[in-house]
């Protein structure tokens, strides 16, 4: 086999490989996203609603969303700060990883969904990027 | 009108017939009085277990909470311009609905000795992205699809077996208007034999 046509089928695996790579990604943030619809009637990620905007969330204090003056006293006390394992430990059991929050849900239980959930919101909730944070 | 309006039409005719009765209204009121009756022997049973009430109270006050932006939501999409008089008609029923069960809630947290959360002065909702009247459909399903997971995930977190289901009887109501949505907007009214 020549050096050229090997280098031509290694030029093709790796386009394969990455184009394989892409649909599983947009696959993962489709389940992410269908997650989130579970989240909607308290939660968006660019308008506060029963529950705080969403834009911002990953590296923000939790209970410290500008605008949105909804939060329990556990929320805002509780010294947390929003990371993939933050959101983790609090998706799966809300009411018992923060006792007294207001969100009053039982979780996504499925360490799957979970883990598409927060990918999908980190993509989701960059502020000038992929949504606006509300307005003041 | 068009082939979609027409078609819209004549799926929501009979429905919004039915709902504009005075008599489904009053069924539901009767059902939420008789459910809240009970609350009274409730309330009495809780106040001995604080830490229990507060955690219902708090998972009440989040369901009126989200009650509340729907009323407020529908309202938006009945005050749009964009609904045809039958899907007004419907939009409307399902508002009242909602208002039912958060006056449900706020007086169950009040007989359990809570303070039960006021509408908002002002909801925010993306009013940019609804352009025609398929856009409010699907705004509102999607409103009333996370409201089915919403009480999903409260059933089971309630002490008071009771409140659970209160909060079930609630979220069967959601569930027929996520589906009365869906099949308004040409979709498969009942997508899967489960929720989640």
């Amino acid at each position: 086999m020549s050096a050229r046509l090997i280098g031509l089928l290694v030029a093709g695996l790796s386009t394969w490989s990455m184009a394989a790579r892409a649909a599983d990604q947009a696959e993962w943030m489709q389940r992410g996203q269908a997650v989130y619809e579970r989240c909607q009637a308290c939660h968006a990620i660019e308008q506060h609603r029963t529950g705080p905007a969403h834009c911002g969330l990953f590296g923000r204090k939790a209970g410290s969303a500008p605008g949105f003056e909804g939060y329990s006293a556990a929320m805002r006390q509780s010294g947390w700060v929003w990371t993939p394992a933050t959101l983790d430990r609090f998706l799966k059991a809300p009411m018992q990883a923060m006792p007294g929050t207001s969100m009053g849900y039982a979780g996504v239980k499925d360490d799957t969904e979970r883990a598409a959930l927060i990918a999908w919101l980190k993509l989701a909730t960059q502020p000038g990027r992929s949504c606006q944070l509300p307005r003041p | 009108m068009s082939g979609q309006s027409k078609l819209l039409s004549e799926i929501l005719s009979p429905l919004s017939r039915r709902m504009a009765l005075k008599g489904s209204g009053a069924v539901l009121s009767a059902g939420a009085v008789a459910l809240l009756g009970g609350r009274d022997a409730l309330a009495a049973c809780t106040k001995g277990q604080p830490g229990d009430a507060g955690s219902d109270v708090r998972i009440l006050n989040t369901a009126l909470g989200a009650e509340l932006e729907a009323v407020a939501a529908y309202q938006v999409g009945a005050e749009s311009g964009l609904l045809s008089k039958d899907v007004l008609a419907l939009a409307l029923a399902f508002q009242g609905h909602h208002k039912e069960h958060a006056e449900a809630l706020a007086a169950t947290v009040r007989k359990l000795g809570g303070q039960a959360l006021e509408p908002k002065a002002k909801y925010s909702f993306p009013v940019d992205k609804l352009k025609n009247q398929a856009d409010v459909l699907r705004f509102a399903a999607g409103l009333e699809k996370g409201a089915i997971s919403a009480y999903l995930g409260a059933v089971p977190l309630f002490g008071d077996k009771a409140l659970a289901q209160v909060a079930a009887s609630i979220l069967g109501d959601e569930a027929m208007h996520w589906a009365v949505l869906r099949q308004a907007l040409g979709e498969a009214p009942v997508p899967a034999a489960f929720m989640s």
